[in-house]
């Protein structure tokens, strides 16, 4: 039997981020304790050069090991995507990890969970997926549970490993069903399967499927184990969690949903829908009476992702579109939020709103991050996020009018309780004056988010002339 | 220059976006050298509107055919929109009423805002105010508007809530964003269907489109379900019932701000809105009457409640309310003419009466009931007659502006057969007349109040009063019935000349007197108010409904008690306690069946996570087999 050519050159942002992850988990052994600093900063312009390297190969396409791992454009894309949430967070967390623990095991870990986001992104079957997913979710354990010395964080790690796990144990059982029904593993194989002989065992094998990565994006009814384990874990995992794993689900589940589409899943569309609006209803009403802003942050982010699966409805080009489009901009305001709280965290020792009173005498600029990260959530002009939402919502606005409706009636609604947050910052006293200092890692990172959420919603045309080449090689397959 | 104003007149809203980013990040330390910052960025734009706009005005062809500067902006297949700025009669007049209303606004907050400690960031959010409203005005397509229309709606947000102390103007706040949203999302829902059906969102190409709707697959039916989304945005925005509420409230900010935001510019943004796509409400004549009857009755019932408001900038508030009724009534029956004509006028008077206002409060140290001045015409007189001439140019007097544009409402809704709308309008004149005169003899004439120790205010607030005051007498005279230059250039389909109507010129002069008569009657010549307390009196009942106007923000309040909050709290306690109450115990009791053994996770609340998972996964696939045909046969097939 001939040894297929690997072409590894497609592999490189792979194997540079494994090797990156490996060698800083091997030098946190060497370096003592009290040098070990520089180690993030290795992190820092390692994932950097990655994404270079990623960059460098948007044209370079092609597939692997028999069609297992897929490298086009709309993967290099959502790669970027990852990659950048993954500097962005590891840019911002720096003095956070310093107080509760270890460097090198904190950037090892983090690298090795976008590692596993960047294989998802490429999988281009069942097992692939599965791999790149645990690689990602036990990461993401670990991470979750990092701060040894809280037992909030150790609570949420323990119901992480649980649920995560009942929840891989779903899909996995899903796949088993699949694969002994269809016979294949590969995506597309399986559609046409389940296209032939749609027996009722296999769709269960899908939903379940669907559900174990409805788990990851947080998609009522699989929910709700978000608020509790974003608001236990340190700010900055939040953050990688709520942008990061939440959009290599998105990546993974649009490649489904459109390798299955021609006729079949049209069904699903409607399942879908009401999912999408579930998810709107439910996370933008629950956010209302949260007081602790990670958990309204996480109740948001639970309506972001409900946003995103309209995009998963039609599951035709401009849909897929808007969904990278989304995606993208989402992991800047994501992080951005999630960053002023850790920062805030990590100098009052408060996740509490009305803490928060005064912010913009004691931070302006954290204020002002914080509120044009808000405010494009919400989808107010001329931020990203309107043109995320006017371009998601343009996709179903004929066949789902309801929908559209209901998404834009709880955009309304999320205004208020992020108002209510920005009143607190910018109408309040503060009870203690004195200013909060930035240090200026983090001060980059907020600078980053705010301009391009700026920038994303003022001038949108380069990102979404990205977006369109991304999904069109996408059609190919 | 003329030339060059045109081809740039991307640099009128430009200005003050550069006079805000100038302040915020330099100047904010020398509140004087930001406040000369914003006025100066203010009077160029003001400046090259004046040149635009005299471009516009002698070029025919601009009326049939705007002219168009536009860039690309987003692109990706099936999605194609342009920005840039359109040239036309209706958006030249109203750069130029923005620029110079602002500009004037603008010089009178240097004496109103003197002392206060937020001066130079007063100043840079009026600047991003203008830039904002500037390129709503300008702009050539429905998204670019949009993105003008929340950041006017913004930027109100930041000014109303400017006194951070004080609850109520936090609460104000938060009120007309709100609102306002409510409003927008209808907008928005509108624009999507435009977009989805016509592909498109520029003006010029709608126009196009629009009138071939047919040929799009567009019913009818969707055609006017998307002009009333639409039109839900000005009712927000332009406080039209029964989304007025905001706007009185909004009273609590700055006056300047008032007189810019809430009388002259934002809020008539709405019957901008509407202006500018005639061409869909023109094909949908339900929505036309809907927009007629709201504004018609909008007009009317904010009157009624002006007539007992004891709040200066309170009454003045509703009596904008009612007036944005009038123009929508114009355009309702189909006179864009009317509609924009009084939208200039009142934009001169209006601000004229607010600034006065403004003057009056600084002097009695913001004392604002109008029962507690009096006599203020001998101390404060420049304020005092600048503001009778408003009262005089709002209650419809010849020949001061309001009396003409009032005058071409009327007739166009009598023109277009709307007798009960004519008739409401009328009423509303007289009690206009009425109420103002009310607030201007309660003020101004009488007794003094030894209270009070009025002065005139400095020349850098009087000086815009005159020149307002001065608008409010010739800005109407283009737009009479004998030499209509206006109607030439503003229309919708085309120019329109109506014959001078003497009935109801006289008509409407006569219910204005009847006004200013009754109010000289019960309140300049009546002395110690005797009478009118006695009228009060034996109409109690009627009276304290208007003075509590309607009481519909209480029913509001109610609302949004039972419905939001409540949905809200149904919803969390479901997620919190259905899943950890009653599953919880549920489950638990028959754990506790099967022993001790089973409950090894240390929390109830993980088993119903996972519960719920379960619960999902099954409701999934039980909706997919229930929706799927494909799927029912082999399931259901089984079964049956």
């Amino acid at each position: 039997m001939p040894v297929p050519v690997v072409d590894l050159s497609l592999l490189a942002p792979e194997i540079a981020l494994a090797v990156l992850a490996t060698a800083i988990l091997i030098l946190g052994l060497i370096v003592p304790k009290g040098s070990r600093f520089g180690l993030s900063w290795l992190a820092i312009v390692g994932l950097a050069g990655v994404l270079g390297i990623t960059l460098a190969g948007w044209e370079n396409q092609g597939t692997l090991y028999e069609g297992l791992f897929i490298v086009d454009q709309y993967a290099i894309f959502f790669k970027i995507t990852f990659l950048v949430a993954a500097f962005l967070v590891a840019l911002g967390s720096q003095r956070y990890i310093e107080r509760i623990g270890d460097q090198s095991e904190y950037y090892s870990v983090l690298l090795f969970a976008a590692l596993g986001m960047l294989v998802m992104a490429s999988a281009g079957d069942f097992i692939t997926l599965y791999l790149g997913l645990e690689l990602m979710t036990i990461a993401f354990i670990i991470l979750v549970c990092f701060n040894r010395t809280s037992a909030r964080s150790l609570e949420a790690g323990i119901k992480y490993i649980l649920l995560a796990g009942m929840s891989s144990a779903v899909l996995l059982y899903g796949l088993s069903l699949v694969y002994g029904l269809s016979g294949s593993v590969l995506i597309p194989e399986v559609a046409q399967a389940v296209a032939r002989h749609p027996s009722p065992a296999l769709i269960l094998g899908m939903v379940m499927l669907v559900a174990g990565l409805g788990f990851k994006i947080s998609a009522v009814p699989f929910h709700m184990w978000a608020p509790d384990i974003y608001e236990g874990a340190p700010t900055p995992i939040t953050a990688f969690l709520a942008a990061g794993s939440k959009a290599a689900s998105f990546a993974i589940l649009l490649r489904i949903f459109v390798a299955a589409l021609p006729g079949v899943w049209a069904y699903w569309t409607t399942l879908v829908a009401i999912l999408a609006a579930v998810t709107i209803i439910v996370g933008n009403l629950v956010a209302i009476p949260q007081t602790n802003i990670k958990r309204l942050l996480a109740y948001s982010s639970i309506a972001q992702a409900g946003y995103i699966l309209v995009g998963l409805v039609t599951a035709e080009a401009t849909g897929v579109k808007a969904v990278m489009f989304y995606a993208f901009l989402y992991v800047f305001a994501t992080v951005g939020a999630f960053t002023v709280a850790s920062c805030f965290y990590s100098v009052t020792g408060s996740d509490e709103i009305k803490d928060y009173a005064g912010l913009s005498q004691r931070s302006p600029f954290m204020a002002a991050v914080m509120v044009v990260c808000m405010l494009s959530m919400a989808g107010i002009p001329p931020l990203a996020g309107f043109v995320g939402k006017f371009y998601l919502f343009a996709t179903v606005v004929n066949d789902y009018l309801w929908l559209v409706f209901i998404g834009l009636v709880m955009s309304m609604v999320s205004v208020y309780y992020y108002l209510k947050v920005t009143l607190v910052m910018y109408r309040d006293e503060p009870v203690d004056n004195t200013p909060i200092k930035l240090s200026g890692p983090v001060a980059v990172t907020l600078l980053i988010t705010m301009a391009a959420t700026l920038l994303i919603g003022i001038c949108p045309g380069p990102l979404s002339e990205a977006v369109n080449a991304a999904a069109n090689t996408f059609f190919l397959h | 220059m003329v030339e060059y104003a045109m081809n740039h007149a991307w640099l009128i809203p430009l200005l003050p976006t550069l006079a805000f980013v100038a302040i915020i990040f330099l100047t904010r330390p020398w509140p004087l050298l930001s406040a000369l910052i914003a006025v100066g960025a203010m009077l160029t734009s003001c400046f090259f509107a004046t040149f635009t706009a005299i471009g516009v005005f002698t070029s025919p062809e601009l009326t049939e055919k705007p002219l168009v500067y536009a860039v690309n902006w987003f692109n990706m297949p099936g999605m194609e929109i342009n920005v840039g700025i359109l040239l036309d009669p209706v958006s030249a007049m109203m750069m130029f009423m923005v620029t110079l209303v602002g500009s004037l606004i603008f010089i009178y907050a240097i004496g109103y805002m003197q002392d206060d400690p937020g001066y130079s960031v007063f100043f840079s959010y009026v600047s991003l105010f203008a830039a904002f409203m500037l390129l709503l005005v300008a702009s050539s397509s429905l998204v670019e508007m949009f993105v003008g229309w929340e950041g006017v709606g913004l930027c109100s947000y930041l000014l109303i809530g400017f006194y951070q102390h004080k609850i109520s103007a936090r609460e104000a706040a938060k009120k007309a964003f709100i609102t306002c949203r409510v409003a927008d999302f209808g907008l928005l829902l509108g624009m999507l269907l435009l977009f989805w059906n016509f592909g498109t969102l520029d003006f010029a190409a709608l126009a196009e489109k629009i009138p071939h709707f047919q040929q799009y697959n567009v019913s009818a039916a969707t055609l006017a379900l998307i002009a009333f989304l639409v039109f839900c945005g000005p009712i927000g925005k332009s406080g039209q019932f029964p989304l007025h509420v905001w706007l009185p409230d909004a009273m609590e900010g700055p006056t300047p701000v008032s007189a810019l935001i809430h009388a002259a510019t934002m809020v008539v943004a709405g019957v901008y809105l509407v202006a500018r796509v005639m061409f869909l409400f023109h094909e949908v004549p339900s929505v036309m009457q809907l927009v007629a009857v709201t504004g018609g009755f909008t007009a009317l019932f904010a009157a009624t409640i002006a007539v007992t408001q004891r709040e200066i900038k309170r009454i003045l508030a509703y009596s904008t309310i009612s007036q944005i009724g009038y123009m929508m009534l114009a355009l309702g029956v189909g006179s864009l003419t009317a509609g924009m004509f009084h939208l200039w006028t009142h934009a001169f008077f209006k601000a004229l009466l607010f600034l006065g206002a403004g003057s009056v409060l600084v002097a009695l140290h913001h004392k604002a009931d109008v029962w507690e001045m009096g006599g203020l015409l001998k101390k404060m007189p420049i304020t005092g007659w600048t503001f009778l001439v408003g009262c005089i140019a709002i209650a419809g007097i010849p020949p001061f502006a309001g009396f003409w544009s009032k005058d071409e409402i009327l007739l166009a809704t009598l023109e277009s057969g709307h007798y009960v709308l004519f008739a409401m309008a009328a009423f509303t004149a007289f009690l206009t007349a009425f109420y103002m005169f009310r607030l201007f003899f309660l003020a101004f004439t009488g007794a003094e109040n030894p209270a009070n120790h009025p002065k005139e205010s400095p020349w850098v607030m009087t000086v815009p009063l005159i020149f307002l005051a001065i608008f409010s007498l010739v800005g109407g005279w283009v737009g009479t019935p004998w030499a209509n230059v206006w109607s030439e250039w503003i229309f919708f389909g085309h120019p329109h000349h109506g014959e001078p109507n003497y009935m109801v010129m006289i008509g409407s002069v006569v219910l204005a007197g009847l006004g200013i008569y009754l109010a000289y009657y019960f309140y300049c010549a009546d002395r110690e108010k005797v009478k009118v307390r006695e009228l009060a009196r034996r109409y109690q009942g009627i009276y304290t409904l208007l003075y509590n106007k309607y009481y519909i923000d209480e029913i509001y309040l109610w609302l949004n008690h039972t419905l939001v909050d409540g949905a809200a709290k149904i919803f969390y306690l479901f997620d919190i306690y259905v899943v950890d109450g009653i599953i919880v115990n549920g489950v638990a009791a028959i754990t506790g069946l099967f022993g001790e053994g089973l409950r090894v996770t240390a929390t109830g609340r993980l088993q119903n996570y996972a519960l719920v998972f379960f619960l999902g996964v099954l409701a999934v696939f039980v909706v997919l087999a229930f929706t799927s045909p494909l799927l029912a046969g082999p399931i259901w097939g089984g079964v049956r």
